[in-house]
């Protein structure tokens, strides 16, 4: 078989990361610059700064990836950037870099949807097969996404004010944790019991559609409540009645979802896939419920940002020749499908 | 030697193609529009028209601030990009430079002026010497008041050059006078065969550490080093 090895790029939030990836399923190379450290210096990621790294690294970043795939600009096929969704000033830095290379070494640009990266990061781990549903959970997004086949996104359900991760990084704050707060939210709620039963949003109704910030208004109630009291809550118990609230929720529609569109396969993707949580209980619940559906879940090294994703996302539009011209801009708002 | 120079600091973009001290070619807009769609799209088709390939460039040149932060870093990015993707020389010029280096007057100083919102301005001051343009200051960001006070207090004329000077012209008029006065209107663009040729005399950069020299520090930055003295110069990218 033909070997087409791609060059991506990703940018769109606080990391810096560029890829060289084989037909869209091998990785050759993943570097990936964090600025985590950075930004946990202000209790979130401040755009401009993002932006100011990002310029910082790119070069070295795009240079270390391919040094380290041992690959030269005539192996090639095609150069593959994040467009959006993400940070405008973030997304602007990784696509000019594709562009001046693209151009450089006439090579095709390809424009890749940050999500679908998420998506195809599952590719590394096994095949996909189509119907396939995709829970995609992270910082920025909540969705629950149907592909008929490679390439095609239909978004069945998504959040309709905070996303998973977001409320996640607003409850972290209000326990006093350090940016950002999902991991340690994670190992709390291992080490304490769902006793405030906090409200399940959306449960019971008739879509796929989510919603966490009345969960995040409850949680702070309960908080500051007790603080007037004097009353002393136990943050593990908290951290766990949370957490106990956001997965069930998740579980319960996406097996609806699973068993609706009568699937093949079921995907986990986006950064609060790296959640130890909710692989659990999704593990459970879909072998219980479900043992006909796979259920796939990428490895944590890849829920994070990353461009080996891009580079797998990007082979499917390199396969279809859906390039991109050199007026390539960003765009932060960039919806699936 | 063949140079490529980009400036993408403010409104107006501008490239050019050098070869040497000659002017192969030359595109300049100055319209409301996003850098990050035109920029490529002009620089191919600049190439296309002069038909030289990118490969045959021996040097992209820059101009590195100050200016729109965004528009700096995507005329930044994409030199240095190019710089490091195809082994050529990468050099920086400051844009007040840029700025400065269309005005032909020896015998005043010449203040480039971008504004820089709320009353502020980068700017900085410039003189020719022995026919060479100088600094006579480094670049800076003040408010227009204060740097009209400082020159103030200087002998000799100053000359306003910029897009932006006609903002702030009234502010420099009520502390000098008629010391001061604005350029010609053909000269208040940034051009960048003027950018390419001063970048022909200046020194290369490292590529990987080019970054723009946006002469302030994002808010949140500034608030969180006037808090952490002591932590002023960590790293805080990591490769995970």
């Amino acid at each position: 078989m033909e070997k087409n090895w791609i060059l991506a790029i990703e940018s769109s939030c606080d990391e810096t990361s560029a890829a060289v990836i084989e037909n869209g399923e091998v990785i050759l190379s993943n570097i990936v610059a964090s600025q985590i450290k950075s930004h946990m210096r202000f209790g979130g990621v401040v755009p401009e700064i993002a932006s100011r790294h990002h310029v910082e690294q790119i070069t070295l970043i795009i240079e270390e990836a391919m040094e380290e795939a041992n690959v030269t600009y005539e192996d090639l096929s095609a150069v593959a950037v994040t467009e959006g969704p993400g940070l405008v000033g973030a997304l602007l830095i990784g696509v000019n870099a594709a562009k001046a290379v693209a151009f450089a070494h006439n090579l095709p640009l390809i424009a890749v949807n940050h999500m679908a990266g998420h998506i195809y990061s599952n590719k590394f781990v096994h095949s996909m097969k189509f119907p396939l549903l995709a829970l995609v959970v992270s910082g920025g997004h909540t969705e629950l996404v149907y592909m008929a086949e490679d390439g095609s996104y239909e978004i069945i359900g998504e959040t309709r004010d905070d996303a998973a991760g977001e409320a996640y990084d607003k409850i972290g704050r209000v326990l006093g944790l350090p940016y950002p707060g999902g991991k340690i939210i994670d190992e709390m709620a291992h080490k304490g019991k769902d006793v405030y039963n906090f409200p399940r949003a959306m449960l019971k109704e008739d879509n796929y559609d989510f919603s966490f910030s009345g969960l995040k208004s409850s949680f702070i109630n309960k908080v500051h409540n007790a603080e007037q009291k004097g009353e002393e809550l136990n943050a593990n118990d908290l951290a766990a009645s949370f957490q106990a609230s956001v997965i069930e929720v998740l579980v319960t529609k996406t097996l609806r979802a699973v068993k609706e569109y009568d699937v093949n396969q079921l995907l986990l993707a986006g950064g609060v896939a790296a959640n130890k949580g909710l692989r659990e209980a999704l593990s459970d619940v879909m072998a219980k419920e479900a043992p006909e559906v796979e259920l796939v879940i990428p490895p944590l090294s890849l829920c994070g940002d990353n461009a080996a994703m891009i580079g797998a996302a990007g082979f499917v539009e390199f396969n279809k020749q859906q390039f991109a011209g050199y007026d390539l801009n960003a765009k932060p708002g960039l919806l699936l499908g | 030697m063949k140079i490529l120079a980009i400036d993408t600091s403010n409104q107006a973009m501008s490239i050019a193609v050098l070869e040497n001290e000659k002017i192969l070619g030359e595109l300049t807009t100055n319209i409301k529009r996003n850098h990050s769609e035109s920029l490529m799209p002009a620089i191919d088709g600049l190439m296309n028209d002069l038909k030289i390939e990118i490969q045959e460039i021996d040097r992209v040149v820059a101009a590195k601030g100050p200016g729109s932060y965004t528009g700096l870093r995507i005329g930044v990015t994409t030199a240095k990009t190019l710089a490091w993707t195809l082994q050529k020389e990468l050099v920086g010029v400051s844009s007040l430079k840029v700025l400065a280096a269309n005005a032909t007057s020896p015998d005043r100083y010449i203040i480039p002026v971008m504004d820089a919102r709320r009353g502020n301005i980068y700017t900085g001051m410039y003189r020719f010497i022995d026919g060479k343009l100088t600094a006579v200051e480094s670049d800076t960001h003040i408010s227009a008041e204060k740097w009209a006070e400082y020159l103030s207090k200087k002998d000799g004329e100053f000359l306003l050059i910029g897009e932006d000077q006609q903002k702030h012209i009234e502010t420099f008029k009520s502390q000098l006078n008629h010391r001061v006065s604005s350029a010609l209107p053909y000269q208040h663009l940034p051009r960048a065969s003027v950018l390419g040729i001063l970048g022909l005399y200046s020194e290369v950069e490292e590529v990987h550490t080019f970054t723009p020299d946006y002469l302030k520090l994002a808010e949140a930055e500034e608030n969180w080093r006037k808090e952490h003295p002591d932590l002023v110069g960590e790293s805080y990218v990591e490769k995970i």
